[in-house]
């Protein structure tokens, strides 16, 4: 099986949040929740980078350490996926998170949380079925139609990569050495202990 | 001793003497150079690192074009020390703080015993707590024991509680806890500042305490220290309360309405506080319960019917009941002055 990563090019990432609107458009995620989402570093100076965020699906995961109630499970691929019917909407897994993936819904009393919401590597919820409660709930089910998440099919500058974590790995390899530079795969130290050796 | 230390002193002055050396000589191009070698400009010269920026910062953070101010942090590798906080941390001081506490309480009960009202009753009583007192005493306790209870869940559930019930149950049960915890904070809140208002005035510390304190409050030794209203170790409970009360209060509505007041830190500072404070509480409120009703005889009436039996009074709160007495004293003839015998 493959272990599934995010790798996010900051050297070819141009802030177009096309892959922030794909996901929405995609998931039909509310208003309010951004399962990704695209930060600029040093912004209007010399150095500026770009890098869209989402959940990175970590190995030995903080959030589902923290979890309350246990809701975090990771698949076979390594995405890490959580379960709606028995999250509680605590904020705990947004503590411990790196990388603010975490979204809670302003449904509860006083504005307060609901159930939280995150990026899936668009592989729908626990139960693999693309059905139109998992929808509402997850999200479309890509994976299991053998397609990868649509924000990195989406990109433009082909920066947001998704896959296989070895493959997108060699990929981003062989443009820095192509190229002659890299800010380096952003996010993959804090959350797979690893990064891209160039 | 002092020696060592000079050593010590030498040896950081040296490295920082060091540091600073190689950052002055250090030549710009050994960074990044601004040129590629075949004179063509290099655009990474300057780009921001990852490594370099945890490095230099706590926190990776940009600018979003989302109006969500928090997802403008990229990274924040504090949550790992919150982990550690929440999984390590909170569930070590929490058993010890209220296993220990059961602990000597259950050894002091065994030892000690009951503290027993000697003489006996002696038949009259006298008003300890009025119907308003008791009121808002036992409205901040049953939403105490809620919050307690569905507070120990978020910590020590998981590991506890799941495993018998299964994760649907509890699941569910958490639900119910944590609606509980939020809107029980309300009236516990309430609850706390009322206590804080209505009995500030028996509560300050002063010189009778300290004797109290020297013949351990009469629970070690056979005595009994006099008090007023309130013994040094219900002014201990009292600032207790209101200190830790207050720090639950104000800790657990940030946590509530998260990110209005705060950023990520601050959520869980909010945490790390609330969760300590919590547990300490908890111990403290169980030794409160323990000397409230099966640790000394005659206590519980106070907070149950509001009326102390005299001999009670006088054993352990004397100069309160001298003063209750010579108010009486001197209320009488004035009531008799107020109704004409006709």
């Amino acid at each position: 099986m493959a272990r599934m990563k995010f790798l996010c090019d900051a050297d070819r990432c141009i802030e177009c949040n096309a892959c922030v609107t794909a996901c929405k458009n995609e998931h039909e995620v509310p208003w309010g929740i951004n399962r990704r989402r695209v930060v600029t570093i040093n912004d209007g100076k010399p150095g500026e980078r770009s890098i869209s965020m989402a959940c990175m699906h970590c190995t030995d995961a903080p959030c589902a350490a923290v979890c309350p109630v246990d809701c975090f499970f990771t698949t076979a691929d390594g995405v890490v996926l959580h379960s709606k019917e028995l999250c509680i909407g605590c904020g705990y897994c947004f503590y411990a998170c790196p990388f603010g993936a975490p979204q809670y819904p302003r449904v509860g009393n006083f504005g307060s949380r609901g159930k939280m919401d995150k990026c899936t590597f668009c592989a729908g919820g626990p139960d693999p079925e693309n059905t139109a409660a998992n929808y509402a709930s997850y999200g479309t089910d890509r994976l299991i139609e053998g397609k990868l998440p649509l924000c990195a099919e989406m990109c433009s500058t082909k920066s947001l990569l998704a896959g296989d974590g070895e493959i997108i790995a060699q990929i981003y390899k062989e443009r820095v050495t192509k190229r002659g530079y890299g800010s380096g795969a952003w996010g993959w130290k804090t959350a797979y202990r690893e990064t891209v050796a160039i | 001793m002092a020696m060592h230390i000079g050593g010590k002193m030498r040896t950081i002055l040296a490295i920082v003497a060091l540091v600073l050396a190689a950052i002055v000589l250090t030549p710009a191009g050994a960074q990044a150079q601004a040129r590629n070698p075949d004179g063509s400009v290099n655009p990474s010269a300057s780009a921001v690192k990852e490594e370099q920026l945890l490095q230099e910062l706590q926190r990776i953070q940009g600018r979003v074009t989302i109006p969500d101010r928090k997802a403008a942090v990229l990274e924040q590798p504090a949550g790992r020390e919150w982990r550690e906080f929440h999984q390590v941390m909170l569930p070590w001081i929490g058993a010890i703080a209220i296993l220990g506490m059961l602990a000597i309480l259950v050894v002091f009960y065994l030892t000690r015993g009951m503290v027993r009202l000697e003489g006996g009753r002696s038949g009259r009583t006298i008003v300890r707590f009025n119907a308003f007192e008791r009121f808002v005493h036992w409205m901040t306790a049953a939403c105490f024991i809620v919050l307690a209870l569905s507070g120990l869940n978020i910590t020590f559930g998981r590991s506890l509680l799941l495993p018998l019930i299964g994760a649907d149950a509890f699941a569910a049960w958490s639900q119910w806890a944590k609606y509980a915890h939020n809107y029980l904070s309300f009236p516990f809140t309430l609850g706390v500042v009322l206590i804080f208002l209505m009995w500030i005035g028996g509560n300050i510390p002063n010189r009778t305490d300290m004797r109290w304190i020297k013949e351990g409050g009469g629970l070690v030794g056979g005595s009994h220290p006099p008090a007023h209203r309130f013994n040094a170790g219900q002014k201990m409970i009292y600032w207790i309360v209101v200190i830790g009360g207050g720090a639950v209060a104000v800790t657990g509505y940030i946590l509530m309405f998260p990110f209005y007041t705060t950023d990520i830190a601050g959520m869980q500072l909010a945490q790390v506080v609330h969760g300590v404070v919590a547990v300490l509480f908890v111990a403290a409120m169980l030794a409160h319960i323990y000397i409230g009703t099966i640790g000394m005889e005659g206590a519980f009436e106070a907070m149950g019917t509001g009326d102390v039996d005299v001999n009670w009074a006088q054993q352990h709160h004397a100069l309160w009941l001298e003063d209750q007495q010579a108010k009486e004293r001197h209320a009488m003839p004035r009531g008799a002055t107020a109704t004409p015998a006709e």
